[in-house]
């Protein structure tokens, strides 16, 4: 019988920085990934470091983490590229919004400036006329998630994880788990599963939220920030069958990465050509320039959801020795580190380093 | 706004072409499409110079019936319908019956300085060359392997070109053998004869291939592997491939089944080249690579069966299955030598469209982790180049194709159809 | 201007290649034209100079610019009296 301090299952970029933390934390662990190393979400991820103030749980935890990306900003394979973000406002009422979430941003150490429609045009120039300005956030970036996966758990077995690549959990067992090829894992287990979560926990079931990305071929120079529509915090929070918001990044190669779509209860991984044309179409609107422009691929991923848009961090109640970090949404990348500091320092009984009340398991028993 | 056809046949090689014509003799309202400005495909590609081949005349003619939708590049599927992007916009067509006639495009294996401008495929320089490329006075080494070689050769010395040789990888012993099967087929011995009568004073070598290509900031000078040395020739193009593959993308799209009888995929259909869809069929090289008299009867019976004449269509198996023997008789003579497949040295760029190295493509579990780890694949040919070259080389087998099927305007997958279909006779 | 002359104008088009002018004949694609005035179409990733492999749309090496607009395959498109045409962009 093989004995952990933990065994992480699913090994995306929420369950390798949880790999990354527990070794650096002296632990003795197992971690098991049925596919590729940041293969499912992670690898359909935009790789977005964003500060949004809208949840100031997510804030918080997103606050946490992106300094913690910063030990990565020269790891060549991370492909971190300071691009910052621009937030849109369409119209004087959005733009009416923006002196609060700047406060809120400085409340939690992220700087945040406003930019009006002449700094717009100056900052943006392939941007649509009549605009009513915007929001700069300068610090938040773009990395490229698998490539940090891999990394973070190559360094995790340097420091004597136990890799177990092509196996998949099969069940918990009392004390561990059991594997698919009947291996029994003994010792605390930690699932950061993603959508998957429920097969294994079925209290903490996620709902898979379906996004669509196009990327084009190398455009440099067209557009220098990340740029998102202020409208894209409700698409993210809200609960609309099927809801898309402006959302262009920049990718160092100069090709350009086009978001978002956002759609519960899809059966497919296929890509619906009727939200891709929803969601290109909203893109040509604030960018016109785009409808030239060669796309190359398009793809989807699922965000793992919870039913308050939080993620679970913490300990499953009812059962010894069992931690969820997963459900995400879609902000897995961003706090991906935060959250495994958070779990990691909830197992060893360490003050953790932010409020881990808003993200606990225990609040779907409610 | 949309166009909709009985038969709408994609692809206007030889096979597209018999297709549009047959499933027009049976009174189906038929379009022809086809990525390319004019019809003909590759093998029938009109020169600006000397027009096209007889034969591919009278096969315009006969298919002048249909519809022609041509500069216009398929980008994405579904049941009964095809996406499409010109120049001037994009178009729907529906269907009710498709025929699949996509013809296969050239394998490309990796090898020193094969990026260098100025090396192509074989047919790729016959057809940059129909179309105007300067070839008068140049030196041209053609290599590769296949018949095709003659043909590209002969075609280029009519243009002009000085061709210092033909390099065959197919050892002289199993040639000879080829060619003297062909008395069995007197067409094609003749049709052979005038090549090699065309081609006086080409020397033609056998069992060698070109292993590195040399030159700054272009061609100049090719190192071919004989059984006796290295030889160096100097030159300014070299036209090689090694054999061709299917285009089975938009086939794989509509959800057609693809079997594997080597390391690229062909499109399966049932006897009346019905494929696992049922409105769809397939003929020509699609189904595997088969040559021009394959092509050609394919497209018969496909558009014979898409146009309701199942037995007509039936009674044209003897000959498809006589023209398909042959063609495989032609796949054993000149299957590819195993030293193809490890030219590449590790600095050897295998993904050319995102400068992947050979070195960087080792132990990945699939297709997918390689993409992922080093952008092989990514690139505007959607992983085709680099993709069939991987699979020949038995590294990893291809992944599945998406939409857009090529790189397409964001304009044509948000914006409504162009308004007017222009069509025009062939 | 003679008969034969007048003909020879009227199969031949002229148009742009980095600024310099190239006649083709009617018919000919954009690559015969730049063919004619560079060897090469477009840098790839790491700085070297292409020109096209395929020759059939494939291979997507031969882009160029054509009229302002990028990435345009030059052997799948039709020269153009006019046409201005970059190459290495």
């Amino acid at each position: 019988m093989k004995s952990f301090d933990l065994i992480i299952v699913g090994l995306g970029i929420v369950g390798a920085a949880c790999a990354d933390a527990a070794t650096a934390a002296g632990l003795r662990i197992a971690a098991i990934e049925p596919g590729g190393i940041g293969g499912g979400a992670t690898a359909a991820a935009m790789g977005h470091l964003v500060a949004m103030d809208d949840d100031p749980a997510e804030l918080a935890l997103s606050r946490y983490s992106l300094a913690l990306w910063e030990e990565f900003v020269d790891l060549p394979q991370a492909q971190f590229s300071r691009c910052g973000t621009l937030w849109i406002a369409r119209d004087e009422r959005e733009f009416g919004m923006i002196g609060a979430k700047i406060a809120r941003l400085a409340s939690a150490g992220i700087a945040a400036t406003p930019v009006d429609a002449g700094q717009l045009v100056r900052l943006e120039p392939a941007l649509c006329a009549g605009l009513a300005g915007g929001m700069l956030v300068p610090a938040d970036a773009v990395v490229y998630p698998p490539a940090v996966a891999q990394f973070l758990v190559e360094r995790s077995v340097a420091r004597g994880a136990t890799l177990m690549q092509g196996r998949r959990v099969g069940a918990l067992s009392d004390g561990g788990v059991v594997l698919d090829d009947g291996t029994a894992l003994h010792g605390p287990t930690l699932l950061a599963t993603g959508c998957a979560l429920g097969d294994l926990a079925p209290r903490l079931a996620l709902r898979a939220r379906k996004g669509h990305l196009v990327i084009t071929d190398r455009y440099p120079r067209v557009v220098h920030h990340q740029l998102l529509e202020l409208g894209y915090a409700a698409s993210a929070h809200g609960s609309d069958a099927a809801s898309v918001a402006f959302n262009v990044q920049p990718r160092p190669t100069g090709q350009l990465l086009i978001g978002s779509s956002r759609e519960f209860d899809s059966k497919t991984t296929a890509a619906s050509m009727p939200m891709v044309r929803r969601m290109l179409a909203r893109a040509v609107e604030f960018l016109p320039g785009l409808r030239t422009h060669q796309a190359l691929r398009i793809w989807t991923g699922f965000r793992p959801t919870t039913a308050d848009g939080r993620p679970y961090i913490g300990a499953v109640p009812e059962r010894r020795d069992l931690w969820v970090a997963a459900g995400h949404e879609g902000l897995g990348v961003t706090t991906a580190l935060g959250s495994a500091r958070l779990l990691i320092d909830q197992l060893l009984g360490r003050l953790p380093g932010i409020d881990p009340r808003p993200y606990l398991p225990a609040r779907a028993w409610q | 706004m949309s166009e909709h056809y009985d038969v709408l046949v994609c692809g206007a090689g030889p096979a597209g072409l018999a297709a549009a014509r047959a499933a027009g003799s049976r009174g189906a309202r038929v379009g022809l499409v086809d990525a390319q400005p004019r019809p003909g495909g590759q093998i029938w590609r009109h020169d600006l110079r000397f027009g096209e081949p007889r034969a591919a005349r009278r096969a315009l003619a006969a298919a002048s019936g249909a519809d022609w939708v041509g500069a216009a590049q398929v980008v994405a599927a579904e049941r009964g319908g095809l996406l499409l992007e010109r120049a001037d916009g994009a178009i729907s067509l529906r269907y009710e019956r498709l025929v699949l006639a996509t013809g296969a495009r050239e394998l490309m294996l990796p090898f020193p300085g094969w990026t260098l401008p100025g090396v192509t495929g074989a047919g790729g320089l016959q057809a940059l060359v129909k179309q105007g490329w300067p070839i008068t006075g140049r030196r041209v080494v053609v290599a590769g392997t296949g018949p095709l070689l003659l043909s590209v050769a002969a075609g280029l010395r009519k243009h002009g070109a000085r061709i210092l040789a033909i390099v065959e990888q197919a050892p002289a012993a199993r040639v000879r053998a080829f060619a003297l099967g062909l008395a069995g087929s007197p067409a094609t011995a003749a049709q052979a004869l005038q090549l090699r009568l065309g081609l006086i004073g080409v020397p033609y070598r056998c069992g060698e291939f070109v292993q590195a290509a040399h030159g700054d900031g272009r061609l100049q000078a090719v190192t071919i592997r004989t059984p006796r040395g290295l030889m160096r020739l100097d030159c300014d193009h070299l036209a090689v491939a090694y054999g061709l593959v299917p285009n089975v993308e938009l086939a794989h799209l509509l959800g057609c089944r693809l079997e594997r009888t080597g390391p690229h995929a062909a499109v399966a259909t049932d006897a009346l080249l019905r494929t696992s869809v049922p409105e769809v069929f397939a003929a020509g090289e699609v189904r595997g690579v088969g040559g021009v008299a394959t092509a050609r009867i394919e497209g018969r019976m496909a558009g014979l069966a898409a146009g309701g004449a199942d037995a007509a269509a039936d009674a044209l198996r003897r000959t498809q299955h006589k023209a398909r023997r042959f063609a495989a008789k032609v796949a054993r003579c000149f299957a590819l030598d195993p030293r193809l497949y490890a030219l590449a040295e590790p600095a050897t760029i295998v993904c050319r469209c995102e400068d992947v190295p050979m070195a960087a493509l080792t132990g990945f579990q699939d297709a997918r982790a390689v993409k992922l780890a080093t952008r092989c694949g990514m690139g505007a040919c959607q992983g085709r180049i680099c993709g069939d070259a991987l699979a020949a080389m038995g590294r990893y087998a291809q992944p599945q194709a998406a939409s857009p099927l090529f790189p397409v305007r964001l304009a044509t997958l948000c914006e409504p159809r162009t308004d007017s279909l222009s069509v025009t006779s062939t | 201007m003679t008969a034969r002359a007048s003909m020879s104008k009227a199969t031949e088009l002229q148009l742009e290649i980095d600024g310099l002018p190239v006649s083709v004949p009617a018919g000919a694609n954009v690559a015969a034209a730049v063919a004619r005035a560079t060897p090469a179409f477009r840098r790839a990733v790491l700085g070297e100079a292409r020109g096209p492999l395929c020759g059939m749309g494939v291979c997507f090496e031969c882009r160029v610019r054509i009229d302002e607009r990028d990435h345009q395959r030059a052997c799948m498109v039709l020269a153009r009296a006019g046409m201005r045409v970059q190459t290495l962009v």
